[in-house]
């Protein structure tokens, strides 16, 4: 279909004409499909983030009626508006998982993995375009086959994300939830092979591995992430299938009784097997969310100081000593799970030390900021935020991983908050400031200044909104996943700060609408952008923007590192990868 | 596969093409995939009160024949893919036909089997080591399948692929995968039957 890659293409699609479909749907071009992967990721977090504007209703004013939407709802799903405690449960779950797996991998990695990797190592594509495009083509039937559960029979998986048996096997609608997700997992896959093949095989000539962009770094440890711990996972998702299906008894014990009936089943299987190998999926999981945009701040810190970034080694060490030790700290999400004390003791020890690579990047981005003439930019901002704000939600993560504190924190709101704080405010706000970053590349053009300052402090103060008094709300006692928190007696003293924080989050979606509206306005009308608004050092703005088919106008070869900004005596305080002289 | 012009180069580390690199790291993830189920059937057992000596309930004669015909079919894609190098198309045709059929006999030996398993009323539901049987051996059957069909399709695609320059790579991607296929059985084999 496209045998024209390469070169001198300044119109921007190719010598010959591309039909619509070849070109906007079923492209080939790693940029299109990392746009689709950017515009349908964001897509199913909006989706994700209004299933938990309606949960945020029920728990701040439990039992009453949902404002608009309650009426809209079937009374099966909402009696007289108020959404009844199977469809919370319905709504966690979709939550989570749309969040995790439909929003912010497929965004981190497809959207931004695939636009920016390919251009930074200098490759005209990926390494495999077809496989590329499905991808894509997976993982959005997959995302569409998750969320069909909502009008499919048995409704949508009520077991949370993280699915744990007895409770999702004897639950409805959790069979969708796993097609779904070895849909989802596959396409995974598929993208992090193309990922470590273009990355090890494809880079320009001069771009040594210790010229790789942190960015490409953090990608590639993620790639191996997701190459090695989403196996096990569809491996765990297919034994749940067969007890739900075939009848098998991988996660059942003997004569468990449901509804007060005894379940038929041979029994003989372990329940907490299925938390084993899920969460030796989640945790590398955990890193898969947070490495991308570690690696995006790398970018935008380094190329707004204007010098170079403090501890390249460091930072790239940290990377793989974090992915490596993310597959032996899986259990610390288990401690009250039954486990013996040995056990328990090893992982407290593992998860005590992979906090030290996470505190090591930390440390070198923000020592990176010291004696810099920094540009406070939106992008810059975004990335600025991230720093303490994924600083509150690492260490919150300590308590938990000590078993003494954990016991008692453990499913508490304490544990959504620090989760969150690492996700949201951490990922999704390096993920941002990343749109900001490289916009400009993909459209050409600039993204609106002052909507990007109304959206950054909208954003900002909204996220600390939502989840700082669930810090307050999980050491006062309060569980998770409950639908009436009013219930429980202990709740009642805290029940205000649940109105906040819901307050917040409605709060959070205004926010939004001016990045939602800058975004397409500054596509087709935004202030024209040049080749390298930024004065940015790596390859991606030695290309045209938006890049033509094949990117490069000429083969690119690479002389330096990836942050030569303000050697001494130049006239610029920049140099890019890809000039051979320094220039007098 | 490629849409690169060759005039490209690259710094590559690796020394080895995009394709075989691809299917090395898929493999990674197939090893991974059935390393999960090896020790969750290792779980399973060890929490067990009681489980059955493989050799009691399964019929080892006829598994021990499956796995000579899949060592021999590993033979087989081998001699296809030195055909391949040679540029040998009828002998490539020949061990490349030899191998499918192998692989249907190991599906048709393996069907006998369930066969008789659902005749004496053993299904996935009867207990948790026919759980882990069916599961393990019906996963392992799939990718029989899918090695069938990657075969067929190298075999069919001989005639206008012959001199493409990546069909040797690719005959031998398929020969990493059916190798990968006849491992899986090897360890399977012993962890069931005979243990």
């Amino acid at each position: 279909m496209t045998k024209t890659a390469q070169h001198s293409t300044h119109d921007g699609h190719g010598h010959h004409h591309l039909s619509f479909t070849e070109k906007y749907m079923f492209s080939l071009d790693h940029k299109t499909i990392g746009l689709q992967y950017l515009i349908t990721s964001w897509i199913f977090l909006l989706i994700g983030f209004s299933f938990m504007m309606v949960m945020r209703w029920q728990l701040a004013y439990p039992g009453a009626p949902v404002p608009v939407i309650g009426r809209l709802l079937s009374a099966s799903l909402a009696p007289n508006g108020v959404i009844s405690g199977e469809f919370y449960n319905s709504l966690g779950a979709m939550h989570g998982t749309i969040m995790v797996f439909l929003g912010i991998v497929p965004l981190a990695v497809g959207a931004f993995g695939n636009y920016v990797v390919p251009l930074q190592i200098g490759a005209p594509d990926m390494a495999f375009p077809r496989l590329n495009m499905m991808s894509y083509w997976l993982y959005l039937p997959g995302g569409l086959l998750m969320l069909a559960s909502f009008i499919l029979p048995g409704g949508p998986a009520q077991s949370g994300w993280t699915s744990y048996p007895p409770l999702s096997i004897v639950n409805p609608g959790q069979t969708v939830w796993l097609l779904a997700m070895v849909v989802i997992i596959t396409s995974s896959l598929l993208g992090a092979i193309n990922f470590l093949v273009t990355i090890l095989n494809m880079r320009a000539p001069g771009m040594t591995f210790n010229r790789l962009p942190i960015f490409v770094w953090a990608q590639l440890v993620t790639s191996v992430l997701l190459l090695l711990a989403f196996p096990p996972l569809e491996a765990a998702s297919v034994l749940q299938l067969m007890d739900r299906l075939a009848g098998t008894s991988f996660y059942l014990p003997q004569n468990i009784v449901v509804y007060g009936m005894l379940h038929k089943a041979s029994g003989g299987g372990q329940p907490l097997l299925w938390q084993h190998l899920f969460w030796f999926l989640a945790h590398p999981e955990v890193y898969v969310l947070v490495l991308p945009p570690m690696g995006i701040v790398s970018e935008i810190i380094a190329n707004n100081t204007r010098k170079p970034l403090h501890g390249y080694t460091t930072l790239v060490g940290s990377m793989v000593f974090l992915g490596v030790m993310s597959f032996i700290v899986w259990a610390h999400h288990m401690f009250i799970s039954g486990m013996s004390a040995t056990l328990t003791n090893f992982f407290l020890i593992t998860t005590m030390i992979i906090s030290v690579p996470s505190v090591a990047i930390l440390t070198c981005l923000i020592f990176s900021l010291k004696g810099g003439s920094i540009r406070y930019n939106v992008p810059m901002l975004f990335a600025l935020a991230f720093l303490p704000m994924f600083g509150i939600g690492g260490l919150t993560g300590l308590p938990l991983g000590l078993t003494a504190t954990d016991i008692y924190l453990h499913d508490t709101y304490y544990v959504i908050g620090h989760f969150h704080y690492v996700v949201v405010t951490g990922s999704i706000i390096a993920l941002m400031a990343g749109v900001y970053h490289w916009f400009p590349k993909w459209y050409g053009r600039k993204m609106n200044d002052t909507l990007g300052l109304i959206h950054f402090w909208g954003t900002l103060i909204c996220m600390n909104g939502i989840f700082f008094p669930m810090f307050i709300l999980g050491m006062a006692g309060h569980n998770r996943r409950y639908w009436d928190p009013t219930a429980h007696l202990h709740n009642l003293p805290t029940q205000p700060l649940h109105v906040v924080s819901s307050i917040f989050a409605w709060l959070l979606f205004i926010a939004q609408l001016p990045f939602i509206w800058n975004f397409f306005y500054s596509m087709w009308k935004g202030e024209k952008s040049e080749e390298n608004p930024w004065q940015a050092t790596t390859l991606e703005w030695a290309c045209p923007s938006p890049p033509p088919h094949g990117n490069f106008t000429k083969p690119p070869r690479v002389y330096r590192g990836p942050y030569e900004y303000s050697l001494p005596g130049k006239k610029t305080d920049w140099l890019a990868q890809d000039v051979a002289e320094v220039p007098a | 596969m490629s849409t690169l012009a060759p005039a490209v180069s690259y710094e590559s580390d690796t020394g080895v093409t995009n394709a075989k690199l691809g299917i090395w790291l898929f493999l990674a993830s197939e090893v991974m995939l059935f390393a999960t189920l090896f020790t969750s059937y290792l779980v399973l057992r060890m929490g067990a009160l009681s489980w059955p000596r493989g050799w009691e309930v399964l019929n080892v004669p006829l598994a021990m024949c499956n796995t000579f015909i899949l060592i021999t079919s590993s033979v087989t894609i081998v001699m296809a893919y030195a055909a391949v190098v040679e540029r040998d198309k009828p002998k490539f045709k020949k061990f490349m036909l030899v191998t499918i059929g192998l692989s249907f006999g190991f599906l048709i030996l393996k069907g006998i089997e369930y066969r008789a398993h659902f005749m004496h009323n053993e299904f996935p539901s009867t207990s948790i080591f026919n759980a882990i049987y069916f599961t393990t051996t019906g996963l392992h059957g799939l990718h029989v399948i899918g090695g069938i069909i990657v075969n067929s399709a190298l075999l069919y695609l001989s005639d206008s692929q012959w001199d493409h320059p990546l069909f040797v790579g690719r005959v031998e991607g398929a020969g990493l995968y059916w190798h990968f296929v006849d491992i899986v059985w090897i360890f399977l084999f012993p962890a069931l039957y005979l243990l």
